[in-house]
């Protein structure tokens, strides 16, 4: 036809789109979005001051969290300069809880960390390679889902016996099976995409494909859902610590804590509820912010 | 229908086999030797072997699990280590106390959750809204052990109103303050769904069209009630079965005789037996209610058959 020429796009606007300032990214609107969300801040803000506390506890001159005093046991709060009283030992309480955070964060964030790493991997591998890795991949995976998950942490963690290290491979376990879920379904999804095909059409190694492609799908889901996993993570694991299948005493933990000072229950109620405060003021905060991720990032839950 | 449930059937036995091969590596996985609770420190070593053997203990793996699968489909989940009891004669009243907990709660979580969900999701009224969510959102991150210590605090200790602890012989106040625990997470969630769900269901057309030919709002919230109904018994179904594995940490606290109370136990003598076998009931209830609210779900929709 001779409209041939004219089909042409007039290089034009092209040139003038080129010299505009580039488009904000996702990651960039992201941002934006949660800088205007006010109890994403907030949450944000409060626990910035948890783990600063709880990573410089030691330059915040407090009591030693590990000094006994037989007689100064279950003192209330402002007793002799201890500001939130002492625990069944005469150990200092606050300086016990700013001290038990490193363990009770480090216990909601490892777990994470490596069922991300591991799920991630798994699930993008049953879904990019398919057929019969696939098969075999999700059934092991299943599997594991198809128990309850505190039952299985606790059933892992009972038979490979109490420690720190043993409760963060049972809880490392019980978030596998989910992320390999959402990234399995995620790469398979787009794994049938067009521009998949058009990049294998023009010579793109698998690597380059996964890394350019799938990649930068599955990271916005997992993300989001990892996110809401370090709350549960944080809870269960105190829970261990609770049942005593997590670290050991004279360790400050929460739930350790929780734990030990449950039998002063009658005597100092408050001072034996306080670790709990901190594991749901933690946790809830972690959800809150986990939810405006999710909606700053417009992912359904 | 029939095919449908036989194909559920069918899909679900490779994951009961899974499980069952899971609880019995448990066992593998412990360090040390399975028999080292049992052992007396200066046995020989020929009344180790012959222990062993007596055990099973000397045979390679995969036929020690094809003669443990042969006893445990007849009943036969071995003897605790410490009291020499079978382990199924230990386990049964333990689950039968947990079901009765678990049953109550849901009852109120369902109760608390779809009122909560459905007021907020039919209304949209702003404020309530926030509210349940806020409060879906609060129940999902609460510890629920420390939920349990906190009204022990409030209704044992301050107010003296209830008994903290113990069964109490079949008392029904015994039940109230682990009911509240257990029921608060799941509430939360299912409060959740509800809300979604009903507003899901009330932008559809046919909702409209209800409204439309003249039908009064009662009669409407009937159709809405409905559709959103399968949705809920899937979450019910869901935290019914979670509760199970969760009441462990609850048990705990309220020292309810139930399996979590038993299994916590086991762990600290080191029981092996009775820790697999609890574990394996369990999760084979875990399985059996999931395969239950597949089929149930869809006797409630048959939309859920074709998909």
């Amino acid at each position: 036809m001779s409209s041939t020429p004219t089909s042409l796009p007039t290089p034009a606007p092209l040139i003038a789109a080129a010299f505009r300032r580039p488009s904000r990214g996702f990651w960039h609107t992201v941002g934006t979005r949660l800088r205007r969300d006010p109890v994403t801040l907030t949450c944000a803000g409060i626990l910035l001051v948890i783990i600063t506390a709880a990573l410089a506890a030691p330059w915040l001159g407090l009591d030693d969290p590990f000094k006994m005093s037989m007689v100064r046991r279950l003192k209330p709060f402002g007793y002799q300069g201890h500001i939130l009283g002492t625990d069944e030992l005469g150990r200092d309480m606050l300086s016990r809880l700013i001290y038990g955070g490193r363990l009770s964060l480090f216990m909601g964030f490892m777990p994470v960390i490596l069922a991300t790493l591991i799920g991630g991997v798994l699930g993008i591998v049953a879904g990019y390679v398919g057929g019969r890795w696939n098969m075999i991949i999700m059934r092991l995976i299943d599997v594991f889902y198809a128990f309850p998950s505190v039952l299985l942490a606790v059933a892992i963690s009972g038979a490979l016996g109490a420690g720190l290290l043993n409760s963060i491979v049972s809880l490392t376990l019980v978030f596998i099976p989910p992320i390999a879920r959402i990234a399995e379904s995620v790469t398979t999804q787009v794994r049938g995409q067009d521009f998949v095909e058009a990049a294998r059409a023009t010579g793109a190694s698998t690597w380059r494909i996964i890394r350019g492609h799938v990649f930068s799908n599955v990271i916005g889901p997992i993300l989001v859902y990892a996110s809401s996993l370090i709350s549960v993570s944080i809870v269960i694991a105190s829970g261990l610590s609770f049942l005593g299948l997590g670290v050991s005493p004279p360790n400050a933990e929460w739930g350790l804590m929780l734990n030990t000072l449950r039998q002063a229950i009658y005597v100092s109620p408050l001072i034996a509820i306080l670790p709990g405060v901190m594991i749901f003021v933690t946790s809830m905060c972690f959800n809150l912010m986990s939810d405006g991720l999710r909606s700053a990032m417009d992912i359904k839950a | 229908m029939l095919r449908y449930v036989i194909h559920r059937i069918f899909y679900t036995l490779p994951i009961a086999i899974g499980v069952s091969l899971v609880c019995f590596a448990l066992v593998h996985l412990a360090p040390g030797d399975p028999l080292s609770a049992i052992l007396p420190e200066n046995a020989s070593p020929q009344i180790i072997a012959e222990i062993r053997a007596a055990y099973g203990l000397d045979k390679p793996l995969p036929v020690q699990y094809v003669i443990w699968l042969g006893k445990v489909l007849t009943g036969d989940l071995g003897a605790s280590i410490k009291t020499g009891q079978p382990v199924l004669r230990e386990i049964i009243p333990a689950v039968g106390n947990s079901l009765i907990l678990a049953a109550a709660a849901i009852c109120l979580a369902f109760a608390a959750g779809s009122v909560l969900g459905g007021v907020a999701g039919y209304t949209r009224n702003r404020v309530l809204d926030r509210v349940v969510t806020s409060t879906a959102i609060t129940g999902v991150s609460l510890p629920h052990y420390w939920v349990g210590m906190v009204l022990i605090v409030l209704f044992s200790v301050e107010l003296g109103w209830l008994p903290a602890s113990g069964m109490g012989g079949g008392n029904w106040q015994n039940m109230i303050l682990p009911t509240i625990t257990l029921a608060v997470i799941p509430a939360g969630i299912i409060a959740r769904s509800v809300r979604a769900s009903v507003i899901e269901i009330r932008k559809q057309e046919f909702v409209q069209t209800l409204y439309a030919k003249g039908l009064d709002g009662r009669r409407v919230l009937q159709h809405v009630a409905k559709n959103v109904a399968p949705t809920v018994m899937a979450v019910m179904g869901l935290q019914f079965a979670q509760m199970l594995g969760g009441s462990i940490l609850v048990e705990t606290v309220f020292a309810w005789p139930g399996t979590g109370f038993l299994l916590n136990a086991a762990i600290f003598t080191r029981d092996l037996p009775i820790l697999q076998g609890t574990i394996l009931v369990l999760a084979m209830i875990f399985v059996a209610m999931n395969l239950l609210v597949d089929i149930l779900q869809m006797f409630v929709d048959p939309r859920v058959k074709r998909s």
